[in-house]
């Protein structure tokens, strides 16, 4: 069964742990510029929101790539960058419409989450459960319904973005 | 079903694999008349520096992918399409029959009005035979002159100032990018790309290109520069000049409906030829550009193999550039629209800018320098029509919060 990563902004402390690991697990350094996952600050109401690629069915950045260097991998799910064929372009970066793939300026080509091949660090580094990687079905409708409430007037449309329904918010 | 693709640009091949998708059993042609597999030209400039070699521009990477998907690759060129008998006629004299037809035939430069254009060493920039003949002439300490600054000329830039040319860029509005950037920002870039020792001239035009040691480019402010290479990129026009007599309607690129369907029935159009619908105006233009010709692709074949079940609400115009390392990107109606407001920050010293431009509380469009992470948020904003409610005040205060008035609008923060 494919497994997700489950982000609970609520559990969220702004530790920046998850920064940390992933900046280390991918770059060897403990870098929060270069991290997957970025953990979003709200000061003015003390919540902070960790956020990265839901691995949407869609893959915009994937379609949109001019020379294929996009790739779904078939054990996790996950669409990966492969850096031998990235050109560096950016067209992805553009494309997504979650924000969620990003350039990186000292290797000249893109980064996004590739669930580090199915076994995420940013969740092993979580201290509060904020970020955990789950079986995908056991969180698909919350996380679809806090979504429709957002977008009351979003229509069947394919083109309008829809993040994948298996990465949810859970109350706990 | 027999399906003819014409066109083995993006568009035409994200629709060419569309279709053996919706339509398993169906005959399928891709028709491209360039001497190569099927190629990116958003990939030549990283060709031109040697980041990759030929393969590395290649749509897909793998020699056997169309013929492993039933698809038919032809090397040739449509002449002309008799519509009444939907037939297309090659130039290699044969004809082919179709049940739905695709065209994708992209577009091609516009060679400037300028005498001496014709002239050896003078090159457009837009297929890979192009590349091959630029690559040769760029040599360390060669001077070239690139006439054109639009977003074509730009990420042809980056490739010759990498490569260690002497290198003038002319273009005759005010500013660098003058379609995708305001005076402002488009200014900005000037002043990089000046700083970086281009030798950039705005409100200029090329009066004449001359034969002498080898090149003389006579500019209309007088001056003149001698050149090894002159590379032309002063726009391109759709390539509809062999629909004539078919009874498809062109009108600055072909005329298409909702449905990416033509003026004649069973024919679709897609990619940098089609007037295709704009997300953000509601109208139709010719976009240009790879994120549209992809979608197209992907909505023409759904279309040919299924029906009219879906209309396309439009594509999102965006683009994005990196000028010797400053990079930007431009989103949706980043000009603004009558009766909107906006937020600018500018920050010239760091050359850092972002522009946000709102009708009622939604970003309806952006544009940026030296804002690289989460912009893709800005064209999912605009595209899902995100209201904004009390985040639009905040995002007038700081524009680039822009990733966390996306997720407090979004998302259940706890």
């Amino acid at each position: 069964m494919l497994r997700a990563l489950s982000l609970e902004p609520e559990r969220c402390t702004g530790c920046l742990q998850c920064e940390m690991a992933c900046s280390f697990e991918n770059d060897g350094v403990f870098n929060p510029a270069k991290s997957r996952i970025k953990v979003f600050a709200f000061h003015e109401e003390g919540r902070f929101a960790p956020y990265t690629c839901t691995q949407c069915d869609e893959a915009w950045c994937m379609k949109a790539c001019p020379v294929d260097a996009i790739v779904i991998n078939a054990e996790t799910g996950s669409k990966d960058v492969l850096d031998s064929v990235c050109v560096g372009c950016k067209v992805c970066t553009i494309a997504c419409p979650f924000g969620t793939i990003n350039y990186n300026s000292s290797t000249g080509k893109v980064i996004k989450c590739d669930l580090c091949g199915g076994d995420p660090h940013c969740a092993k580094a979580c201290p509060t459960g904020a970020i955990t990687y789950v079986d995908a079905d056991s969180t698909g409708m919350e996380r679809m319904r806090a979504w429709a409430q957002n977008r009351p007037e979003a229509g069947p449309n394919y083109i309008t973005p829809v993040e994948k329904d298996i990465q949810t918010y859970q109350r706990p | 079903m027999d399906h003819i693709v014409i066109g083995a640009g993006p568009a035409g091949v994200v629709a060419v694999e569309q279709l053996r998708k919706h339509d398993p059993n169906g005959g399928i042609v891709l028709i491209g008349d360039e001497p190569e597999p099927p190629y990116s030209r958003m990939a030549i400039p990283y060709y031109l520096v040697k980041r990759i070699d030929e393969a590395g521009t290649h749509l897909r990477k793998d020699p056997g992918h169309y013929g492993a998907l039933g698809i038919e690759v032809l090397r040739d060129r449509v002449s002309s399409i008799d519509t009444a008998n939907q037939e297309i006629m090659l130039d290699a004299g044969s004809s082919r029959r179709y049940d739905r037809l695709l065209i994708a035939a992209g577009a091609s430069p516009i060679t400037p009005p300028i005498s001496g254009v014709d002239l050896p060493g003078v090159y457009n920039c837009w297929t890979l035979e192009d590349a091959r003949s630029i690559i040769k002439l760029m040599e360390p300490g060669n001077s070239v002159v690139l006439v054109g600054a639009g977003f074509i000329g730009c990420i042809i830039l980056e490739a010759l100032a990498a490569s260690g040319v002497k290198l003038t860029v002319v273009e005759t509005e005010n500013r660098m990018v003058p379609r995708m950037m305001n005076d402002v920002s488009g200014g900005m870039i000037k002043d990089w790309c000046s700083n970086k020792g281009v030798n950039v001239l705005t409100s200029t035009r090329v009066n004449a290109i001359e034969a002498a040691h080898p090149l003389l480019v006579r500019f209309d402010n007088g001056e003149e520069v001698a050149a090894d290479l002159v590379i032309t990129a002063t726009g391109v026009a759709p390539n509809t000049a062999f629909l004539e007599g078919s009874g498809i309607d062109v009108d600055a690129g072909i005329v298409v409906n909702e449905f990416l369907e033509t003026s004649v029935p069973n024919v679709y159009a897609a990619g940098d030829c089609a007037r295709g619908k704009d997300f953000s105006t509601g109208g139709y233009s010719v976009q240009a550009i790879q994120p549209t010709a992809v979608e197209h692709g992907m909505l023409t074949a759904r279309n040919m193999v299924h029906g009219h079940s879906q209309g396309n609400r439009g594509q999102v115009n965006m683009n994005v550039l990196d000028t010797l390392g400053l990079i930007s990107s431009s989103f949706g109606m980043w000009m603004g629209v009558d009766g909107g407001d906006s937020v600018e920050r500018i920050d010239r010293d760091r050359f850092r800018y972002v522009n946000l431009q709102f009708e009622d509380d939604r970003i309806v469009g952006a544009s940026a320098l030296g804002m690289t992470d989460h912009v893709g948020v800005l064209r999912g904003m605009i595209q899902s029509k995100t209201r904004l409610g009390d985040w639009k005040e905040k995002l007038q205060d700081d524009p680039t919060r822009v990733m966390e008035a996306y997720l407090a609008n979004t998302q259940v923060l706890g």
